[in-house]
Order: C-alpha cells, then sequence, then structure tokens
C-alpha cells in the first residue's frame, strides 16, 4: 500500500472539491471493501477523502411515502430500520444475507453498492484481468470460473457483482442519488450497475468525482410482498452463488405487478424484464413461475463450470414467486 | 490416588487466553523490532533471472531486501522447502524470492510490492490425472508405509464375487489454515539465536536452525508459548522461522516474519488431492472376499510427499485378497505435507463411502456390513490389536443416534423441499508415541514443577500433564506446576500425529513416579532447590510392540438436502470414539468435536482448485476456502467408551486429536446419498455439485 | 520517515484511556492496537476482514479492526478484549462463560469471538434482526436469542479448532 493523503469531508460539498483538488483520490467510507483492496495492491489511491461523517446517515420518509436512505447509512442499521423491514422486507433480508455482522456495521449503503467484484484474478496483481488492467487480459473465462457470470458478459470479463443488497434495490425499483462537480442527479438502480462490454473496468454508471449521496425507494405500504433469497458455500458469511430479489403483488388473483432481479449471474444485478412482462397479468402458479424464469434464462451462456447457475437461479426464482404468493393469499409467510 | 486423571479440569492457560494476554509469536515486542513481508514467485517454473530492489529500498522505513544474490547462506536442508533465498530456481508459484525487512508492517508490505522480480518462465504442469505420464510408485508413503502392499488375489477374487463396487473417488487439495498465521520473532545477541515460533514442536526447530546456521544447539533458545493451531501444518519448521533468523541476523534487529494468509496455500503444505480407485468384492451376506484401494496423489518438484490414503484399508476390515496401491506424479506445484491424519482422512472418505456402496447394492445395514467384517487380527499385519472396540463404537453410536429401525431406502423422506437422510461411517487412527524426557521437581513449599518440552497447541497440554503428574505423585492437581513450550525444558516430541500427550504423559508419568519414590525414601526437610527426578522414556516409548494399535470410532450423520439449491445442513453430527483412557474429559471433547467439525467442513464446503494457467491454488484465502463457520455446525456430539489398554502406555491413552476428521466426510457423503439417491464422489457436497445431481436423477 | 501529509495527530479513546499518535495514514486500528499500545488481545488472522479474530468495539459496536484505518477513527471509543475484562481481577460474564464451557482450544479467535459476542448482545437487546430472525417478528424489540440467532450471528467469527458448539453455549449462558 503506497502512502496517502487523507482529508476528512464535513458536507458533500467539502468532499467533492477536496474529491477534485487530489489528483488520485478515492472517498472513504466504510472501507470494508476498499481498505481490503488497497491492501492487495487493486487500489492504490494517493489521497483518501474521507465521507464517514458526513451528514448522510439517516432513513427518512419522504412526502408522498418515498424512503430515502443515507449513504452514510450503516449496512445494519439499513437492514434493521422499522421502516425498511416492514416495506421493504427484500432489502433488510438481502443485507442480513451478506457478509458478517462486523462488516454490516461498518459497510455504507453507498459503498456496498460501489463494491468490486470478489474474482480472484481481478484481486490477484499477479495475474492478467480486463477490469483491473484494462487489456491484459481475462483469467478467469478459462480458468476457475464456477463463482462467474452467464448472463452478459463479454470476451473482456465475465466477472460478477457481489452486493446481495442492490440486487433487492433493483427489484424494488430503488434509485441511486449521486452529487458531483456538475450537480445532483439520480440513476434508476436497475441502470447503477454497467455490463462489462469492453469497458470492464467501469463498473457503474457514476462520473468521476461523484459520490452516492444516498438512495430512494418508491413509496410500498407496509405488506407489498417482497423477499430476497440466497445460495451459498456455507450457511453463512459467503457471497452468493446465485440469489433473487422479487417484489410481488397480486391484484383480482393475477399479477398485478412483479419486480425480480437476480444476483450473482452477472456484472451487475440482472433485472429480470421479460420474466416481469410474461409475469405480468399471469395467474400466479408454479408453471407461470417456471415459464417466466425460463423465458429469462434462455439468453443464459454457462461457461465451462458455471452452468448449475441456470437451474440454481430457476428454482430460487420459482421458490420466492410461490412462497410470496402463498403469504398474499394466505396472509401468512409460508 | 488422587483421580486427577480422566477429570474435566479447566485449561490452565484459559484466563490468558480469555483476556487476551496469551501471548503468540508476533506478540513479543523488543526494542527495534522490524517486521519482514516475503516477496512470493509469479512463475510456476522457471529460475529468477533478476531482482531489483532499488524501488523496494526507496521506500520509507524499509531497512533491508533480502534475494537469493544476498541473503545468508545456509547449510542444505534435509527439507528442500526450507532452502530459502539460496538459489534463482522457483519450483513453483507462490515460492518466495525475496523478503523485505523494514520498520513498520505498512512499510515492509509497500517495500514487498516495490521488488521487481524478473523470470526465465518454463512450461509447468501442475494437473493431477490418474493417468499421468509422470505417475510412479514411490517406495514408501508418508508415515515410512510401503507404497504397495498385497495378499492374495484380489483382481481374480474380484472378479467372481457376488456383490462388485467398482468407484472412483476425488479428494480436492485442502489447506490446514490455523487461525494463527505461520509466524515467527528472531532476534540474534552475541551469537546466540532467541525464536518465538507458531509451531507444533519447537525441539524441531532448533535442531533445523542449528544445522542451516551451523550453530550448536545450545546455541539456540526456541519457545512456543501459545500456537494458535496447527493441524499439522506446523509440524516441522516452515519458511517463516528461517526468514525471520536469516533476517535478524542480516539487519542486526529482531525480526518478526507474519506470513500473510494468502501466502499460507502455496508454502506451509497443504493436502494433496487424491484420486481413489475402490474395488470391493463380497459374498451376498457382506463378507468382503477383495478389497483393492488405489489411490494417485501429487507432490512437488522438490520433495516427495505421499498422502497416505491406502493405508486406513490395510487395518479396517477382514478380507482374504487385497491390494493397496499409492501412486504419485512430481508436478510443479507446491510441496504437500500433513494436514490433520494424513491418509486415514482422504483415504477412509474413500473406503467408508465404498462401503455405504456396497451396503446399498447387497441390501444390508451399513452398520451390519461393517460389523460382519470385523477382522480378528490387523489385516494386513497379521498382528492381534492391543483393543479394538470399532463393533461398540457402531452399536453404541447406534443406540445414541437412534439409527435402529432406519428405513434404508434412498431419496424417500422428504420434509417440503428438504431431503432428509441419515449415513455412517466407521474411524480409525493408528496409535503413535515417541521417546520423551521432563523433570519433576518436589518444591520446599509443597508444591511441585514438571518440566517438559511439550507444544501446547490448544490440545490442553498444560492441563492434562498436570494432572498425569497429579496422579503419578499422588497429589491434587492444585500443587503441580507446569512449564511446556520451550527449548530450554527437558527435550520433547512435537504435538503431531495424536502423539503428544502420550509421548509427553509417560515421560510425566515416569518423572512424577521417580520422584515420589525418592520422596518417599526421603528423610527430613527437603533442600532448597528441592529434589528432582528425571525420566527419558527412550527404549520404552519407541520399543516395537507385538501389537496393532489403534483408535477406533463410528460417525453418524443427519442432513436435509435442499432440493432448491442443492445446499446442504447437518443437522446432527455424532461420534463414539474407542481411544483408550481419556485423561481430561473436558479438554478431550473439544478435541473430538473439534476434528469433526474440520470433517464436515470436508464433507461439505472445503476445497480448493489448481489453476492449470498459473499453477496456484486458487482460493488461497478465508474469503473463498471456506472453512465452517458457526451457522454449519448445528449440533456435534462426542462420546467415547471406557476403553482398557494396558499395552499403550502408563496411562492407557489413545490419540484423540485427528480421530474426529476421520469418517466424518464419509458419514455426511452417505447421508447426502440416503437422502437423495444420489451417489456424488467428489468432495466438498457443494450446491453446484448436489444441485447438478438432483437434476441428473429426475431425467 | 515519510512526511507529514502521509501522518495525522489523532486521539483515540481505548479502554476508556485516551490515547493521541501521530499516525501513518496506512495504519489500521489492529495494528495501532498490538504495534502502537501493546494491546495483542484483538489478532491477525486473515487481515482482510475474512476471519474476525481482530474483532472490537468502536463507539459501542462490533467491527474488524484490519480493516479501518485508524486515522478515520479520531475522537472514537474503542473497546478491546482487554478493556472488556475491566480493571479488577473479575472477569467479563462472557470470559467467566468461555472458561466454564471450554469455548476455545487454541484461543487465537476467542478474544474476537468474545467482543463480537458482546456485540451481539447488544445488537439483539437494542432489536437487530438477523439472517435467521422471522421476517414476522415485531420490528424495534428485542429479539430473543436461541441458538440459531447466536449461530448465525457469530458466523463472522471463525474459529479452525471447531469450537463452535461450546461458544454458542456460552454465550447462551450470558444472556439476560
Amino acid at each position: 500500500m503506497k502512502e496517502f493523503a487523507y482529508v476528512r469531508a464535513g458536507s458533500v460539498e467539502e468532499a467533492t472539491s477536496a474529491y477534485a483538488s487530489h489528483t488520485g483520490a478515492r472517498y472513504l467510507a466504510g472501507g470494508t471493501n476498499l481498505v481490503d483492496l488497497m491492501k492487495l495492491g487493486v487500489e492504490a489511491p494517493a489521497a483518501l477523502i474521507d465521507v464517514t461523517r458526513l451528514p448522510l446517515d439517516t432513513v427518512e420518509e419522504l412526502p408522498g411515502g418515498a424512503l430515502r436512505v443515507g449513504a452514510m447509512v450503516r449496512n445494519s442499521d439499513l437492514a434493521a430500520h422499522p421502516l425498511v423491514r416492514d416495506r421493504y422486507p427484500a432489502l433488510s433480508q438481502a443485507v442480513f444475507a451478506g457478509a458478517s455482522g462486523q462488516l454490516r456495521n461498518a459497510a455504507t449503503t453507498g459503498g456496498n453498492l460501489l463494491q468490486r467484484t470478489r474474482c480472484p484474478y481481478f484481486q490477484d496483481l499477479s495475474k492478467p484481468c480486463n477490469k483491473r488492467e484494462p487489456g491484459s487480459g481475462c483469467g478467469a473465462r478459462d480458468g476457475v470460473h464456477r463463482d462467474h457470470a452467464v448472463l452478459g458478459h463479454s470476451a473482456h470479463c465475465i466477472a460478477t457483482h457481489p452486493s446481495d443488497m442492490a440486487v433487492a434495490l433493483t427489484a424494488l425499483d430503488g434509485r441511486v442519488e449521486l452529487a458531483g462537480p456538475e450537480g445532483a442527479r439520480s440513476v434508476a438502480a436497475a441502470d447503477f450497475h454497467r455490463l462489462p462490454g469492453d469497458r470492464p473496468e467501469q463498473d457503474t454508471e457514476i462520473r468521476p468525482g461523484e459520490l452516492v449521496t444516498g438512495v430512494v425507494l418508491p413509496a410500498a405500504t407496509a405488506g407489498l410482498p417482497s423477499a430476497y433469497r440466497k445460495a451459498r458455500d456455507r450457511a453463512s458469511y459467503a457471497f452468493a452463488l446465485a440469489s433473487v430479489a422479487v417484489v410481488l403483488r397480486l391484484e383480482d388473483g393475477v399479477v398485478g405487478h412483479a419486480g425480480v432481479a437476480f444476483g450473482a449471474l452477472a456484472h451487475r444485478p440482472w433485472r429480470a424484464r421479460r420474466a416481469e412482462e410474461a409475469l405480468l397479468g399471469a395467474a400466479p402458479t408454479r408453471a407461470a413461475f417456471e415459464h417466466a424464469a425460463d423465458l429469462e434464462l434462455d439468453a443464459a451462456q454457462p461457461l465451462r463450470d458455471n452452468a448449475y447457475k441456470v437451474p440454481l437461479a430457476r428454482n430460487l426464482a420459482v421458490d420466492v414467486l410461490s412462497r410470496l404468493t402463498d403469504t398474499a393469499l394466505t396472509g401468512r409467510a409460508s | 490416588m488422587t483421580g486427577s486423571v480422566g477429570a474435566p479440569a479447566e485449561r490452565r492457560e484459559g484466563r490468558e487466553k480469555v483476556s487476551g494476554t496469551a501471548r503468540y509469536a508476533a506478540e513479543f515486542h523488543s526494542p527495534g523490532r522490524a517486521q519482514a513481508w516475503p516477496v512470493p514467485s509469479r512463475v510456476a517454473r522457471g529460475r529468477v533471472t533478476g531482482v531489483d530492489t532499488a524501488a523496494a529500498l526507496a521506500v520509507p522505513g524499509v531497512i533491508a531486501v533480502l534475494t537469493h544474490e544476498n541473503a545468508p547462506r545456509l547449510a542444505e536442508p534435509d527439507d528442500p522447502t526450507l532452502a530459502l533465498l539460496q538459489n534463482a530456481r522457483v519450483p513453483h508459484r507462490g515460492w518466495f524470492v525475496a523478503l523485505v525487512v523494514a520498520e513498520t508492517l505498512e512499510a515492509a508490505r509497500a517495500g514487498a510490492a516495490a521488488v521487481r522480480v524478473t523470470y526465465d518462465a518454463e512450461e509447468h504442469d501442475v494437473t493431477l490425472t490418474a493417468s499421468h505420464p509422470g505417475v510412479y510408485v514411490p517406495e514408501e508413503a508418508n508415515g515410512g508405509h510401503p507404497a504397495v502392499r498385497e495378499q492374495g488375489d484380489p483382481d481374480g477374487a474380484f472378479g467372481s464375487s457376488a456383490a462388485r463396487v467398482d468407484v472412483a473417488y476425488r479428494v480436492p487439495p485442502l489447506h490446514n489454515h490455523p487461525m494463527e498465521p505461520h509466524t515467527s520473532t528472531a532476534r540474534w545477541e552475541d551469537g546466540t539465536l532467541t525464536v518465538h515460533t507458531s509451531s507444533q514442536g519447537t525441539g524441531a526447530v532448533r535442531a533445523v536452525l542449528a544445522g542451516l546456521f551451523g550453530l550448536s544447539r545450545d546455541r539456540i533458545v526456541v519457545t512456543a508459548e501459545h500456537v494458535g493451531g496447527g493441524f499439522g501444518s506446523k509440524g516441522t519448521p516452515r519458511p517463516d522461522v528461517v526468514l525471520a533468523a536469516m533476517a535478524a541476523r542480516e539487519t542486526g534487529r529482531p525480526v518478526t516474519v507474519a506470513l500473510p494468509r494468502r501466502f499460507l496455500p502455496a508454502v506451509v503444505g497443504h493436502r494433496a488431492p487424491t484420486l481413489h480407485r475402490l474395488r470391493l468384492g463380497a459374498e451376498t451376506d457382506g463378507r468382503l472376499v477383495s478389497l483393492v484401494h488405489e489411490v494417485t496423489t501429487h507432490t512437488s518438484r522438490i520433495k516427495e510427499f505421499v498422502e497416505q490414503a491406502a493405508v486406513p484399508a490395510r487395518v479396517m476390515y477382514a478380507a482374504p485378497h487385497t491390494r493397496t496401491v499409492h501412486r504419485v506424479a512430481a508436478l510443479d506445484v507446491p510441496s504437500p505435507s500433513w494436514m490433520r491424519a494424513p491418509g486415514e482422512a482422504p483415504g477412509m472418505y474413500a473406503l467408508e463411502s465404498a462401503m455405504d456402496e456396497l451396503a446399498t447394492e447387497l441390501g444390508i445395514d451399513p452398520v451390519e456390513l461393517r460389523v460382519r467384517n470385523e477382522p480378528d487380527v490387523e489385516p494386513d499385519s497379521g498382528r492381534p490389536f492391543s483393543s479394538r472396540h470399532l463393533v461398540e463404537c457402531l452399536r453404541e453410536g447406534a443406540r445414541r443416534f437412534g439409527w435402529t429401525g432406519r428405513d434404508p431406502r434412498p431419496g424417500v423422506r422428504r420434509d417440503g423441499p428438504l431431503l432428509l437422510g441419515t449415513g455412517v461411517a466407521a474411524a480409525t487412527y493408528p496409535v503413535m508415541v515417541g521417546p520423551s524426557t521432563a523433570t519433576a521437581r518436589a518444591l520446599p513449599g509443597g508444591s511441585f514443577l514438571v518440566r517438559i518440552n511439550a507444544t501446547d497447541i490448544g490440545t490442553g497440554a498444560r492441563t492434562v500433564l498436570a494432572q498425569v503428574g497429579a496422579d503419578a505423585l499422588g497429589v491434587p492437581l492444585e500443587r503441580i506446576r507446569i512449564e511446556v513450550g520451550s527449548t530450554e525444558l527437558p527435550s520433547a516430541p512435537l504435538a503431531g500425529g495424536s502423539s503428544g500427550t502420550a509421548s509427553w504423559g509417560w515421560a510425566v508419568h515416569d518423572a512424577c513416579a521417580g520422584l515420589a519414590r525418592r520422596l518417599a525414601g526421603h528423610v527430613g526437610t527437603l533442600p532448597g532447590q528441592g529434589l528432582e527426578f528425571r525420566a527419558d522414556t527412550t527404549g520404552a516409548a519407541d520399543a516395537e510392540s507385538d501389537f496393532a494399535r489403534h483408535a477406533f470410532g463410528a460417525h453418524f450423520a443427519e442432513v436435509a438436502v435442499d432440493t432448491v439449491t442443492g445446499e446442504v445442513r447437518v443437522g446432527r453430527l455424532l461420534g463414539v470414539y474407542a481411544a483408550g483412557r481419556i485423561l481430561n474429559a473436558r479438554t478431550a471433547r473439544s478435541q473430538f468435536v473439534g476434528g469433526m467439525t474440520m470433517g464436515l467442513g470436508m464433507a461439505l464446503t472445503e476445497g480448493s482448485t489448481m489453476d492449470a494457467a498459473f499453477g496456484d491454488f486458487t482460493e488461497s484465502d478465508l474469503a473463498s476456502y471456506h472453512v465452517p463457520v458457526h451457522a454449519d455446525v448445528a449440533g456435534i456430539e462426542a462420546h467415547w467408551l471406557d476403553e482398557e489398554d494396558s499395552r499403550l502406555n502408563p496411562m492407557g491413552s489413545k490419540g484423540i486429536g485427528e480421530i474426529g476428521i476421520v469418517g466424518t466426510a464419509a458419514a455426511i457423503g452417505n447421508a447426502v446419498h440416503h437422502a437423495t439417491g444420489v451417489r456424488l464422489r467428489e468432495l466438498p457436497l457443494t450446491p453446484d455439485r448436489v444441485l447438478t445431481g438432483l437434476l441428473g436423477r429426475r431425467t | 520517515m515519510g512526511n507529514l501529509q502521509h501522518h495525522s495527530r489523532t486521539t483515540l479513546r481505548v479502554n476508556g484511556k485516551p490515547h493521541t499518535l501521530t499516525v501513518d495514514h496506512r495504519r489500521v486500528l489492529l495494528d495501532l492496537l498490538r504495534e502502537d499500545l501493546g494491546l495483542t488481545g484483538a489478532k491477525k488472522g486473515c487481515d482482510h476482514g475474512q476471519c474476525g479474530a481482530c474483532t472490537v468495539l468502536v463507539d459501542g459496536r462490533r467491527v474488524n479492526s484490519c480493516l479501518l484505518f485508524a486515522v478515520a477513527l479520531d475522537g472514537c471509543e474503542v473497546t478491546t478484549v482487554e478493556g472488556l475484562f475491566g480493571d479488577g481481577e473479575e472477569p467479563h460474564p462472557l470470559q467467566r462463560a468461555f472458561l466454564e464451557r471450554d469455548a476455545f482450544q487454541c484461543g487465537y479467535c476467542t478474544p474476537g469471538q468474545i467482543c463480537s459476542a458482546a456485540g451481539v448482545l447488544a445488537e439483539a437487546a437494542a432489536g437487530h434482526p438477523s439472517h435467521v430472525t422471522d421476517p414476522v417478528a415485531p420490528s424495534g424489540e428485542p429479539v430473543p436469542l436461541d441458538r440459531e440467532e447466536i449461530r448465525e450471528r457469530l458466523s463472522g467469527n471463525l474459529c479452525r479448532c471447531g469450537a463452535y458448539p461450546r461458544i454458542a453455549e456460552a454465550v447462551e449462558d450470558v444472556i439476560p
């Protein structure tokens, strides 16, 4: 790790202007991924702009019922917040399904979105990786890639995004709020992360110097059914092999709204638009769920050792859709 | 007799460990102590053509960079993995090619990142297959076991057997990953070397350092006060201690080398992958006619280490026709070494899985099948067992577990999306013991001081040896003081091979019994320095026995397999052991349960992948190499039989540190088969494999 | 060594005592505790937030001290396993329970397990659910800690000796 300058920002403006005045700067929030990557040499900032003390650490209900979560709200506080638990259970469940208690206490909402892939080739400076070093090649494509992407990957990169939280935000139609030198803007969570294409070094649509200031969840009444489920190699404290977040509203016995997003299948949380379209207006039957999942996963292009992710994702989606349906029909969690 | 042995005495060092004051190898601060960070090779085979240290030396705080061009010359070690920075040769990826010494950890790490190494890389080959052209039959496997044993006509007998199982299993490379990475702090003063190291035995560390540096042993002090686990990977010196001693000599400063976690898989040894072929031929009543266990494994180019995975098949079951074979290919891989129950852990996974397959084939209860194949004498050697209570372990385990009345049909018990099943497997581990010395001294105040260079790697050695001493002296436990973990103490062997307590306990027993005799003959008050007796078990502990001596056990597992995800959860794991006399019920239970937990990891979560293109283990950190976590371990129970065996040692004990892992993976794998009807023959049973197996079942 | 731009005066309260140091910005809390303050109770098992051996409490919350730059913690309150032990001879109830249950072997993960358990007790009392909490459990109320809850919540603390069952029992012993 190279030496670096340190600036503690007291306001968003201070943070963005400090960023602008330090070449090679990075924002430091919880640090659970950035410090890790700095120790590995994957990140080598010349300056850290500490944003942890910005007044972005609250969860507030907006007029009209939307919920804004400040970027500095710690993952554990986000997941435990009564409004989040009651109205957006998929989000709470996703966060609690990730990492460990210690990491969730440190990691922030903004930082969770911006964490980098855990691809072992990305993390190892001694190996080629187009994401870390554009043009150097991809070690994973012909290497060890059981955990890698089956959807939307490119010749340049087969990495997956590791966040659980972002998958739920995507299914919930959340938006990411940003502030930067050119002012504030917001981007749909589903569009915030990118597919690798020929620029795998760019994980997200964030612009240089921009800071995530928060995420906004659209209004949801308590009881809008949503859920998150994840499969992993051990019972806790492991990244997803595949995961799914589902929001499901039944109206007059058919699907009135469905939000479905897969995790660990692609370079970004995978919003399953085709599945959602197929579900809309359909009777909530197992056959309909299977059909919808198959439509979405038709596009999968598994690699040598990760074909299992396709049936795994299908099973997860069908299972969570079925459970939410049971809950909606019986009024009880199944 | 006061009866300390067997009591659940509390760990003597417990208070230090829970308060954070127990000191480990990196925690010996002395003025001027420097930190060091190694630089691993980026090629899997070749030569270092140049090391540019200029940028590293320019990093503020960097004191020195050691390379093969400037490092102190060492005498050639018996263990080639310790010939560090002695030449340009790179035998595998991750081999250390430089060491940066700096004022701080941060400077050392930054310095290591700034070292530029150029290589002349050669083609490498790291991929083990059973048909690899380089496969050969070694002279012997680890532990001095003959590579091949054969009795009768196993092929002919197999061909004419009424029931046959012919199957292949694979156990992947596994990593020990003790919680404390390999660490040493070294200091030279007036030609004397003092080392604090994380090792399972400081005696071997001192002997190796003496050889490498050409010092007499009395100029070297090695201590291991507390050791954060080893599981075989700290059995002999590892690179950290050699590098620390070199760097300290070169810089004139105390130096700590704490190996970064990611470097461990390449340099501290690993359990080599094993490819198993099992052929079991049996009569319709289940009695084995032929047993063939053939194992293929890898070793490195610089060191032959052959995981003795076919050896337990020489111990377990009566079969008139048998063959056990070890084959090995030397590849451009890191050197494998010991990991908890080398040989037995992977070997019994394969053998006990095959026995389960045979039971299914024959429609015989798997407990009963094992009982029917119980031998009268050790099958391979013909020697009588000093004691063998495998059948009793199976019966007692079956009773406690509720095995009776088990529906043998696979794949029929459902609980919603879950498939439920139970499995059993046997366990065995040899009794090993080595000669040791110890002293016992009676002090004027009425207390006793026992001194022995045992190492407490978490087994509770301090505690159990005090118990042995108390009983031999016939005094209450509180009156025994004990000193362990330093070469300044009477010499003793390492904590390994489940032999520590037997070896050390024997010497402590003899020293204390001898002291008791002296005290009985002593008249009047004790002299100021007390009265001492020294024992040396050479000639007794290492005497050849006429008996085959092994511990045995039985493992039972209950699993739930999620048909949605392929995730396997172990609801219950139960072990029953016959391991001689249990000397401390509290610490013994912890050891058994700990072994079973590691076996659970072997079954479900642990596995490493050799990257063919780069020649290293991909899962090099604790985020990707999945050691079981709390949530994986629901219910584990360990029980034991009161086994009396007078042919072992004065305590009547067998080792208990390793048998817990043996057979656990097979019991879980057999339970997964019972749950799903799918026989998966490659570990670990991760969701990708299990789900793929479940999907195949439906078509 | 280094230039001023890369070091800062930083004050931390550790186990109730203030410490003001000039720290290299690269120094993480774990190394500050171990190297600068001689508090070696927090252990380095992986240095990357993957094992939990370095767990301490910062402002009352459990965190991995290996992933926190010390400079960013200026003004924070840090409690380590040494601090839990307190001034006197009396161990913390968790420490006593670990002893009584034999909830460790090599001891290397133990300080982290104990600090983590202290954090778990506080989190559950504050109404934080977990991955295994029934989703219909009421928000904002203390969560009862059964064995499954304890296991899930402590899963960020690896123990290679396999003391997990005993650790869960020890934590259960001190639940109020």
